[in-house]
């Protein structure tokens, strides 16, 4: 797939991947086996007929693709982009055995790209079935929860605490990643189905979930994984210090990277250091280059192949340039003048023996402290439920860690009030949280039809 | 969404009052609570306390002072404008409850939040002994109402333009040096600075004192940590683990430092607003 040159594309925030020409995917698309069982549909976490679009594709039908791929997925042109596919649909491609997978992701992207190009027109709605459902939370898993439910029929409204819907989608994930452009017009598919969607309410705060609870008759919360860690060591709260959820929403949300044009500003730093291993960090690390950092360096106390990021991105992060300090941990933030960051005291790790999730634990190295210059630390080491859902939700069961507890069917303890996605796993991934709400769709439905 | 603006004046030079339409907001705020608002699409979220509600009406007053390009916008909004964005309530109410004789001192454009809370003690059956300050009376705002709203009020000015010639804090210290009051709560709430001074000055005195913080915020929902302070030790996100605390346990210096992170874009925001609203063809107003 054709990309921005990496030595242009660090400096701006238009998108990376340019995506496929109409040439290129028919002639991907025309590498498909077809197979009878297709393996990569088993991948796929809300069942897309994979050979099913890759078929229309093959005889030029993009409407058709996209019709079929939209059955299961309201939001293709995301998924197309921030899927990991390569540990999904793709890895289990049979082509992948002998030769390169079929580009599952790139083709999924290329309907919806075409489709909102070409302006086709939208499927039809059931008819009004006069039950009203309340959706907490506009990420991937509430939007999804909101798309499905509309289509048949239902009154759905989605509470919203930001100025905008979207979820990570908006404020984590960058422009140059995912174009906000994209998100909206995916957003304004849901509106179109007839989904009310109020921003600027915080639930727990404006309205509680037991006051929900009365006023419609069934309620979906996927409020996602929104509260930051910290490391806990020393010089944490300096001026420099940003977690990934603060720099990340001044870059995307508040659009600080066109600072003064947009009111919110940001410190870009001259020499950056980001903890973490996963997309956030490689959003943040890419993020801060493009702000024009001399150097970019992230620091992951695991090896190269631990690196939980996408794959993808993680080679789109080293040719542009960012520096990867692996098997390194950081214990201490240097003060410098008036309270701001001056370095970084990293220590190195080596892996040691696997430990409960399979993984090789990573074990610091006595003595090999040293020192990285930096005047910014960036902290995506992960993120928890946000508690703020939690006040006025009594009956709410919760798990030791701040999730909520559902059942198979993604039932919480409460009766009719489902959840899903980032708030009941922790932090996941787009795709699985989109799985978790068609779901408790399902579910929600069921529930609204026996009631 | 927008949310219109049913009244707006200048209270004092560069203090405004605004009354926004925002009847969800209302229903639910307490006293203490706060909202974030943005203006327009390139605007910043800035936040502002609930200095007033009313649920009838389905409004909300906010009071601010000007301080660099936000609210200097905002300023110059009039009656009917719309915003943005409106959010809230966010953060913690005031703890409020029947204690007994309670101390509420604001200094400045602390008066604003100061103001909904001398109601919501004195309902709660206290009695409220309410301080305010201000550099000169020309600066003072709320003076009416916060004698209306106390069972006593004092007035200081720097300058001794008004009432006692000095700080509040000199009021406070003398109300708890004196054997007529058992103080139960002092609420302080006004720039860092003050309220660390008032930290120090009651500190012997071992009264209950409650602060709120105002650190730089962005989502108000405990989601960024931008706003985090440290109370006691341990890093609190003010927007939802307070907005108040404990003054004694309040580490002020770590506070004022990180409120001037952005000194330099802050400024230069300014300059570019000011050099833009001078023009003939001002897309500000
Ligand atoms: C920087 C970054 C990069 C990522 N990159 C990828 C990637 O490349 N691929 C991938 O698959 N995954 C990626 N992820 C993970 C993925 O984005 C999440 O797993 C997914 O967004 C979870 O969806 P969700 O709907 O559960 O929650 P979220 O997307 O977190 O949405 C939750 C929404 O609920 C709102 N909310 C929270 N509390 C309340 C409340 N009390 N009242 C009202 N609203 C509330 C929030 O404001 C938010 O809009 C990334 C995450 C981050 C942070
Ligand atoms: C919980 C809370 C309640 C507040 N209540 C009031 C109130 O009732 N009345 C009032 O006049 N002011 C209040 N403030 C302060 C008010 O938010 C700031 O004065 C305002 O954001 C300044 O924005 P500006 O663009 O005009 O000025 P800027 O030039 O951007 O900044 C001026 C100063 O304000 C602070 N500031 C800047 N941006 C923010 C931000 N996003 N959040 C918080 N502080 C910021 C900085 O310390 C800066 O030095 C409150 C702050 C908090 C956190
Ligand atoms: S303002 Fe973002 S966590 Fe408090």
């Amino acid at each position: 797939m054709p990309v921005q040159d990496p030595q242009e594309r660090n400096s701006n925030f238009n998108e990376v991947a340019l995506g496929y020409t109409e040439e290129q995917a028919v002639l991907e698309a025309g590498r498909c086996l077809e197979c009878k069982n297709p393996k990569c549909m088993e991948g796929c976490p809300v069942n897309i007929d994979i050979p099913g679009f890759i078929s229309k594709i093959k005889v030029r039908d993009f409407d058709g693709a996209i019709a079929k791929i939209k059955e299961t997925n309201a939001l293709p042109a995301i998924c197309g982009r921030v899927c990991p596919q390569e540990e999904q649909c793709e890895i289990l491609c049979i082509l992948g055995k002998k030769s390169e997978p079929i580009a599952i992701g790139r083709l999924e992207r290329f309907c919806a790209d075409h489709e909102r190009e070409t302006n086709v027109e939208k499927r039809p709605v059931a008819e009004p079935s006069g039950k009203t459902v309340a959706v907490v939370g506009a990420g991937p898993a509430g939007l999804t929860v909101a798309a499905d439910l509309a289509r048949v029929g239902h009154s759905v409204t989605i509470f919203e605490s930001l100025h905008e819907a979207g979820g990570v989608l908006i404020y984590g994930i960058p422009e140059f990643r995912l174009p906000k452009s994209i998100v909206k017009e995916e957003i304004d598919f849901i509106t179109k189905l007839g989904v009310d969607v109020k921003v600027n309410y915080v639930i727990g705060r404006i309205k509680t979930l037991n006051e929900l609870r009365d006023e419609f008759d069934a309620i979906f919360i996927g409020t996602g994984a929104g509260l930051p860690k910290f490391m806990g060591i020393e010089g944490e709260n300096l001026n420099g210090v940003y977690s990934a959820n603060e720099f990340l929403t001044r870059v995307n949300l508040m659009k600080a990277y066109r600072f003064p044009e947009y009111d919110t500003p940001i410190k870009p730093g001259k020499r950056v250091v980001v903890v973490g291993g996963g997309n956030v960090a490689m959003d943040a690390a890419r993020c801060a280059q493009r702000l024009g950092a001399d150097e970019v360096t992230i620091v992951y106390r695991r090896g190269d192949e631990e690196l939980p990021a996408r794959r993808e991105e993680i080679e789109h992060a080293k040719e542009e340039g960012i520096v990867f300090r692996l098997l390194n941990n950081p214990v201490r933030i240097v003060e410098g003048e008036n309270m701001t960051v001056a370095g970084v005291e990293c220590i190195k790790m080596e892996l040691g023996e696997p430990d409960g999730s399979g993984r090789r634990r990573p074990v610091p190295i006595e003595g090999s402290e040293h020192l990285i210059d930096a005047d910014i630390f960036i902290v995506a080491i992960g993120t928890s439920p946000n508690p703020i859902i939690f006040t006025g939700s009594e009956g709410l069961e919760r798990s030791e860690w701040g999730t909520i507890v559902v059942n198979e069917d993604g039932m919480t303890s409460i009766e009719g009030v489902c959840a899903g996605g980032d708030v009941v796993t922790g932090a996941a991934t787009v795709i699985s949280a989109m799985g978790a709400g068609k779901l408790a769709a399902e579910t929600i439905n069921t529930y609204l039809m026996d009631n | 969404m927008s949310y219109k603006i049913l009244e707006k004046r200048e209270m004092v030079p560069n203090v405004h009052l605004i009354k926004v339409d925002a009847p969800d907001v209302a229903k639910a705020a307490r006293a203490g609570q706060f909202i974030i608002l943005r203006i327009d699409e390139e605007g910043e979220r800035i936040p502002l306390t609930i200095a007033d509600y009313d649920v009838e009406e389905g409004s909300v007053t906010i009071i601010f002072q000007e301080m660099g390009k936000t609210t200097k916008q905002l300023g110059t909004l009039s009656c009917s404008d719309d915003l943005q964005d409106f959010v809230g309530p966010l953060g913690h109410p005031a703890d409020v409850r029947n204690l007994g004789t309670v101390v509420l001192v604001g200094g400045g454009i602390g008066i604003a939040p100061i103001h909904p809370q001398a109601k919501a003690y004195r309902e709660a059956g206290n009695r409220v002994i309410s301080i305010i300050g201000a550099r000169n009376e020309g600066l003072l705002i709320l003076e009416d109402e916060m004698r209306a709203r106390s069972d006593e009020l004092y007035v200081a000015t720097d300058d001794g333009s008004k009432g006692h010639h000095g700080f509040v804090t000199d009021i406070v210290k003398e109300i708890l040096d004196g054997d007529e009051e058992e103080v139960a709560r002092i609420v302080v709430i006004g720039p860092p600075i003050m309220m660390r001074v008032a930290a120090g000055v009651i500190a012997p005195y071992d009264v209950e004192t409650i602060v709120s913080l105002n650190p730089i915020m962005i989502d108000g929902t405990g989601m960024c940590g931008g706003c985090r302070v440290s109370v006691g030790g341990k890093t609190k996100f003010a927007c939802v683990d307070g907005p108040e605390f404990n003054a004694k346990d309040v580490d002020f210096d770590l506070l004022m430092s990180r409120l001037s992170l952005y000194r330099d874009e802050e400024g230069q925001a300014l300059e570019n607003y000011n050099k833009c609203c001078s023009g003939s063809d001002c897309k500000c107003q």
